[in-house]
């Protein structure tokens, strides 16, 4: 904005335009994505997909309930361990977020955030078998880290003044119970829920590995291309997210977590000699375990080992993780920003808002493995079914935050409407908010690349699920520790991202 | 605060509810599992009538627990969770040969002599043959479960000992279908070009009519190799009685209702011992799946 004195020369200088920090980062991970694409391997070979779709959309509209018996116990079962693993990780994350400025405690919570739900399940089956136990804790430990960073974060923005008014003396307790917490509470309730849904959608999936949640009779259902009852079920489970803030009100909470942990089913005897081995024989690595430590042949076979699982595996893993993951934050970011309008007040009346809810929701709650298995059967195996399966999750997940957030932006009685109102006015207010979403989201993409063995992409988890199938513990535990590595140097880069762009945490919830 | 002191309270009582039930040790109920090699409403059908037989034939207590992967059916076995599993060739070696003292005592009688079908889309224009296919090389090619004797083990050291080289370097594409079912799923929509399927399981998806000629052939069959036995370990004898195993063998071997072998399918079950297993676990030591 020129002043009216200003010098006419200044007024036809062509002025050179510069972009904002937020502007530039974007493009930079545009950028990034498109080298990416060069790299990735997207071709289609498609040959025949018809017939095997065609008996999935014969599924999907006559979705068979009668066979289902026993549904009510399996939707129960799922909410019980999502209910239980949540409460346990809230709990422990409110209380580690009080130590959150001690580094060990940051690094341990890093860590343990890294590494997928489905991992998680898989190492306490090796050590407790299919108990209860296992499906709770393995909900509970990474959703404590997560809550942790979270919680800590919240409470570090907190306004202070009612703080600083309090009279001198009052103790830290107190100070921490009066002031600082009850101006955060509404952001950690708000949150918490949030990570309930989440624990929902992680205690389904856990199904996949044997618990008896949904995702055990989805995965029994889908693999055996008995689309009807697959149906069923996905609709089912649809159901119970969209709504969940009908029947999860914050004055039954404490019931629920009450009732829950007698839900969970039982599960065979948890023996220690399992633990102890686990512990101490199967994740030593196989040179050391067979070998003797005085002798150096061990040692050299154990840097051989080392080596050749890094070469071999860890580098080509992380390298294909790296590709699939920033092409589909991208893809993510691009897809949130398209679909978000579908549900905010600014946009659209109730009932197509009603609509773009429930096509919010079945694209967040079905599982990416689905997703990836269609399109796999549409385009034929490469990085394409991948990208679009994990896009689509999560920029349902995306889109719907930033919905809400929208909602939120108080609009001048003339603004315009439409495109306009879109690209000129929500679009710019809603963005930063947008960005700290979609940046909370990047290692959850990067986890989630691990799961989609079934297109032949080897990503780390790929390597880490192999090992697994071969029952070698020791080869699971270095690969998911590099793993953990590459997690946490995404998740600093991250925050390093948000903290220069000033993109507020507060409400990043995703 | 309140509400924080219940969630608290109910986090704390979700964690020793979900630790206790794990404290009663299932009385001294006999727990067998299988791999899960195809339809799981079919695996429950057939082995929860195999319970019900063994609990008559044993008069001990038996039970059946589905499990999601085959390294999950070991770990259950090596965990003592189970104590009898139904395993594939390479999932009992390895089970064998993480809890010592375990035994194959009884395999179906097929299983003496398997095979693996390597099955094409049409449109790759292979046909049936009774050499090695080469022309599948550069051909997008999908095995079975990781785990897997017929689906992933087999098939892949035929195809090194021809190729001299892996998989990854022989086919344009690699893919894990996860079970029989969906390998022929993959290769009839042409997702896949070529993959390797179960022969069992290929001839009952052709009887179900869930397979089209016409779209995908078998265009080369392995050799024969030992496959699925039952697998029991060898402290059961301590747990129930002295003579426990011979009597589970006994009775596997006596399984003669034709609805219950029907469901395996099998014509019927004959002895086994660790040693009809041998070239399983050369092949396995090989290619690398077993240390």
């Amino acid at each position: 904005m020129s002043s009216p004195q200003a010098p006419p020369h200044v007024l036809s200088t062509k002025v050179r335009r510069t972009y904002s920090p937020v502007v530039k980062t974007s493009l930079a991970f545009v950028g990034v994505a498109a080298v990416c694409l060069f790299f990735a391997d997207i071709s289609i070979t498609t040959l025949d997909p018809w017939s095997e779709l065609g008996r999935m959309a014969q599924g999907v509209v006559t979705p068979d309930f009668s066979v289902l018996g026993g549904i009510g116990m399996i939707i129960v079962q799922t909410i019980a361990f999502a209910l239980c693993g949540v409460a346990l990780g809230a709990v422990g994350g409110f209380l580690l977020a009080q130590v959150f400025h001690i580094g060990p405690v940051r690094w341990t919570c890093a860590a343990v955030r890294a590494i997928h739900e489905l991992f998680w399940a898989l190492i306490f089956l090796q050590m407790l078998g299919l108990t209860p136990l296992t499906g709770v804790l393995a909900i509970a430990i990474p959703y404590a880290g997560i809550c942790a960073k979270v919680y800590a974060e919240t409470l570090e923005e907190a306004e202070l003044p009612a703080l600083v008014a309090l009279p001198y003396g009052t103790g830290v307790i107190s100070g921490f119970f009066f002031a600082r917490l009850p101006d955060v509470w509404v952001h950690i309730k708000n949150y918490t829920s949030y990570r309930f849904e989440c624990g929902l959608r992680s205690s389904a999936v856990l199904g996949f590995v044997g618990l008896p949640t949904l995702g055990f009779y989805l995965e029994t259902a889908f693999g055996e291309g008995n689309y009807s009852e697959a149906a069923a079920l996905l609709i089912i489970f649809y159901i119970l997210i969209a709504t969940l803030r009908f029947w999860m009100r914050p004055k039954l909470v404490g019931l629920y977590v009450l009732v829950a942990p007698f839900l969970l089913g039982g599960g065979a005897a948890i023996e220690m000699s399992n633990i102890t081995r686990f512990l101490t024989v199967d994740i030593v690595p196989a040179p050391l375990r067979n070998g003797s430590l005085t002798t150096s042949d061990t040692w050299s076979n154990l840097a051989d080992w080392a080596g050749m699982l890094f070469f071999d595996q860890a580098l080509p893993g992380m390298a294909a993780t790296f590709l699939l993951t920033q092409i589909a934050l991208v893809a993510t970011g691009i897809l949130a920003l398209a679909l978000f309008p579908l549900i905010s007040k600014k946009f659209f009346g109730r009932v197509p808002r009603l609509i773009g809810h429930v096509f919010l929701v079945v694209l967040r709650s079905t599982p990416e493995f689905i997703l990836a298995y269609i399109f796999l059967q549409l385009w034929g195996p490469s990085m394409l079914p991948a990208i679009v399966a994990l896009s689509l999750h999560n920029g349902a997940i995306i889109g719907h935050l930033v919905g809400r957030f929208s909602d939120e932006v108080r609009l001048r009685p003339d603004s315009p409407r439409g495109l306009n109102l879109y690209g000129y006015e929500i679009l710019p207010r809603i963005y930063g908010q947008f960005l700290a979403f979609l940046f909370y989201r990047w290692e959850v993409i990067m986890r989630e690349t691990a799961i989609l063995g079934i297109l032949g992409i080897a990503t780390l988890g790929f390597f880490v699920d192999s090992a697994l199938a071969d029952i070698r513990l020791d080869r699971v535990m270095f690969l998911i520790a590099i793993m953990v590595i590459f997690n946490v140097a995404v998740d600093a880069l991250s925050r390093h991202i948000r903290s220069r762009l000033r993109l507020s945490t507060r409400t990043g919830q995703a | 605060m309140n509400k924080l002191k219940i969630l608290a309270f109910g986090a704390a009582i979700a964690f020793t509810a979900t630790a206790l039930p794990a404290q009663q040790v299932l009385a001294e109920t006999f727990v067998f599992t299988a791999i899960p090699d195809e339809n799981e409403a079919r695996l429950r059908e057939r082995f929860d009538k195999v319970a019900a037989y063994l609990t008559k034939t044993l008069g001990v207590e038996t039970k059946y627990i589905p499990v999601k992967s085959y390294a999950a059916a070991v770990t259950a076995f090596r965990n003592n969770q189970v104590q009898l599993g139904w395993f594939g060739g390479l999932s009992g070696v390895r089970a064998r040969h993480l809890v010592p003292g375990s035994e194959a005592i009884a395999q179906g009688f097929e299983d003496q002599a398997f095979e693996t079908y390597f099955i094409a889309h049409a449109s790759t224009g292979l046909k049936p043959s009774a050499e090695f296919p080469a022309e599948i090389e550069g051909k997008t090619f999908t095995f079975g479960s990781k785990g897997s004797t017929s689906g992933r083990l087999m098939p892949e050291y035929y195809v090194r000992q021809y190729f001299k080289s892996a998989p990854n370097s022989i086919f344009t594409k690699v893919g894990f279908s996860g079970n029989h079912s969906k390998t022929i799923a993959l290769v009839q929509s042409g997702a896949y070009q070529v993959g390797a399927v179960n022969f069992k399981v290929w001839e009952n998806e052709i009887k179900t009519g869930k397979i089209d000629p016409a779209k995908i052939s078998v265009v080369w069959k392995t050799p024969p190799y030992p496959d699925y036995q039952w697998t029991i370990r060898g402290d059961v004898e301590k747990r129930w009685k002295p003579g426990f195993k011979a009597k589970v063998r006994e009775a596997l071997l006596n399984m003669k209702d034709p609805d219950l072998l029907a469901s395996f399918p099998r014509k019927s079950f004959i002895p086994a011992s660790n040693s009809d297993y041998k070239p399983i676990l050369d092949v396995a030591k090989l290619i690398d799946l077993i240390n």
